[in-house]
């Protein structure tokens, strides 16, 4: 059985969710004694492929036509390696750009695909995932049939795959041709938020801000100064986007980000079902509500019933004296 | 223009969804029916497009499945569509059939435009509009938060991870449709009144010419638990101790 993932990176690195994803592959391929490759996709992906080559072979396809991710060419790419390297799993990590490409990539070789697997098995060289369904309320056994077998992998649901501290592995430049690399779709730009704080699928710790918080003033002076003293990424959930405080790309839960840090802090959100689907699977979760009947309670390990307005300066404070006291 | 919107019968996932006890299925019973909020908001901008433009517009909606599917089609008419067609099939089916299904409604239909959810609030799966997209040789543009028609072309711009990314696309062309795209409107009285004398059509699945292949079984469904034991805590010096002694996620 072979094995490809496809990379998804930012122009320089891998983001991490595919090192998760890498991770998927490699189980199934112990199982199925086969072997993985990535495939890097992009313009100018040498040091990305580079990269990538500590951790498994490579094939890499760099073409002007490919430095944005438009689902055409990129899944006319995708179908084209698979068939022509007769890979058995194809994989990527969950993500928007997944959630594009990889299901058109997908109809192109026959319609077989499995949504943001957490958990595989392989039955007589099939692969069953388990799927989240229902905003996570389910989770769903799927057994695929036909070949190859595709699927989204929810990246906190595999841990992150080891370098090799040997020699790197080969990268294969693959010369497509021009045909396959059309788009009919132009691509006009990218409003990009800002990067002062890691993102909420790839931090550790995630602070999260609901309901209670008024205003942006508000939500940068609580939830991220929090999330800046502990390290973390700030998040929401529906209900700030909704009311325009923050933009979506913070948007923890089933319509946002699926995330499952070791800490993940609540603040002033009820905890909807659809908030939950994205949060409840992190290590240890905080809530701080002040409401006492709060759903948000009954998925969290410490509940603090108050004032998000008052807990969280002082919260911040504390956490700030501790940690003068820790270096000084 | 035409602008075909497929539709999908969920169960209203603002209720409490369960695994039923053996597993074999989601016990949806005792659920009511909605049209997926996706498709809503896909039928809702839709409707907009044809406020906007006029009497060239027509818009049609599109639902898959057995007989209860009448009362949802008659929903998105009373909501705006123009027409309804009504594929009628019993059997269960995966976003790959359905995708094939819709396929061959849109070569009879010839719309310019497919607009439809980014994804079902059942299955999560998000994969039938792509699949449709590659199925046609559309371009697609999925995730659309803004819509804006220019003549031939659409201007998306799509919620993705980074950003707001900004996509033109040469009609026809498939987009699916995220939540802030627009808050889609409740049928009026009269509306509904008026939608029962709308066209809807049925057509037999079987007649489309496609063969139902079915490419995912599902094995069995269970519930997650989501067991936690609440510590409630009295303060925040409390909170920062637990969080220090018992989790060590603190850096």
């Amino acid at each position: 059985m072979r094995n490809l993932v496809v990379a998804e990176h930012d122009g320089t690195h891998l983001r991490s969710a595919s090192l998760s994803c890498l991770t998927f592959a490699k189980m199934v391929a112990s199982v199925t004694n086969s072997d993985v490759a990535w495939l890097v996709l992009g313009h100018g992906v040498e040091d990305v492929a580079a990269e990538a080559a500590n951790y498994v072979p490579v094939i890499a396809v760099d073409s002007p036509a490919l430095a944005h991710p438009l689902a055409e060419p990129f899944s006319q790419v995708i179908a084209y390696v698979a068939r022509a390297r007769r890979i058995d799993v194809l994989s990527a990590a969950t993500s928007t750009f997944a959630k594009d490409i990889l299901p058109r990539a997908a109809a192109l070789l026959g319609g077989t695909m499995a949504s943001d697997v957490v958990r595989h098995e392989l039955v007589d060289g099939q692969l069953q995932c388990d799927c989240p369904q229902y905003a996570g309320a389910v989770t769903a056994t799927l057994r695929l049939t036909g070949s190859p077998q595709i699927a989204t992998v929810r990246a906190s649901a595999y841990p992150a795959a080891q370098a090799m501290d040997s020699q790197a592995h080969a990268v294969e430049q693959l010369q497509v041709v021009p045909a396959m690399l059309t788009a009919r779709a132009q691509y006009e730009g990218l409003k990009s938020k800002q990067k002062s704080r890691p993102d909420v699928t790839e931090a550790r710790v995630v602070v999260s801000g609901g309901r209670a918080l008024k205003n942006s003033q508000d939500f940068e002076r609580l939830v991220g100064q929090l999330a800046d003293v502990l390290g973390g990424a700030a998040g929401c959930s529906r209900a700030l986007v909704d009311a325009g405080i923050t933009p979506n790309e913070l948007q923890v839960g089933q319509t946002g980000k699926i995330v499952a840090p070791e800490l993940y802090v609540a603040l002033g959100i009820s905890g909807a079902v659809q908030h939950l689907a994205g949060m409840k699977n992190s290590r240890t979760i905080v809530a701080v509500n002040s409401d006492p009947e709060a759903p948000i309670f009954e998925v969290a390990d410490y509940g603090l019933v108050g004032d998000v307005y008052t807990v969280v300066p002082e919260l911040i404070e504390k956490l700030q004296y501790h940690a003068a006291c820790a270096t000084g | 223009m035409k602008i075909l919107v497929p539709t999908k019968r969920v169960p209203d996932t603002d209720q409490k969804i369960v695994a039923t006890a053996d597993g074999t299925r989601v016990a949806v019973d005792h659920i009511p029916y909605v049209i997926n909020p996706f498709d809503a908001i896909a039928l809702e901008e839709a409707v907009r497009i044809g406020e906007r433009l006029g009497e060239s517009v027509e818009v049609v909606a599109v639902g898959i499945g057995g007989e209860g599917y009448e009362q949802q089609l008659r929903t998105a008419l009373a909501t705006g569509a123009h027409r309804a067609v009504h594929v009628v099939c019993g059997q269960t089916l995966d976003p790959w059939n359905v995708a094939r299904l819709l396929r061959a409604i849109v070569e009879w239909e010839r719309p310019q435009l497919v607009l439809m959810g980014k994804q079902a609030v059942d299955d999560d799966a998000s994969q039938t509009g792509q699949f449709l997209a590659a199925l046609l040789d559309w371009p697609q543009a999925t995730f659309a938060s803004r819509l804006e028609l220019q003549g031939e072309r659409i201007r998306v711009e799509r919620e993705t991870d980074h950003g707001i990314e900004t996509l033109n696309l040469p009609l026809p062309a498939v987009v699916t449709t995220d939540l802030r795209l627009n808050e889609p409107r409740y049928a009026s009285l009269a509306a509904i009144m008026k939608a029962k004398k709308k066209p809807l059509d049925l057509i037999d699945a079987e007649k489309l010419g496609v063969t139902i292949d079915p490419r995912i079984e599902v094995l069995r469904y269970r519930s997650a638990e989501t067991q936690r034991r609440c510590e409630r805590v009295r303060s925040v010096d409390e909170l920062i101790e637990r969080l220090r002694n018992q989790v060590g996620a603190i850096v």
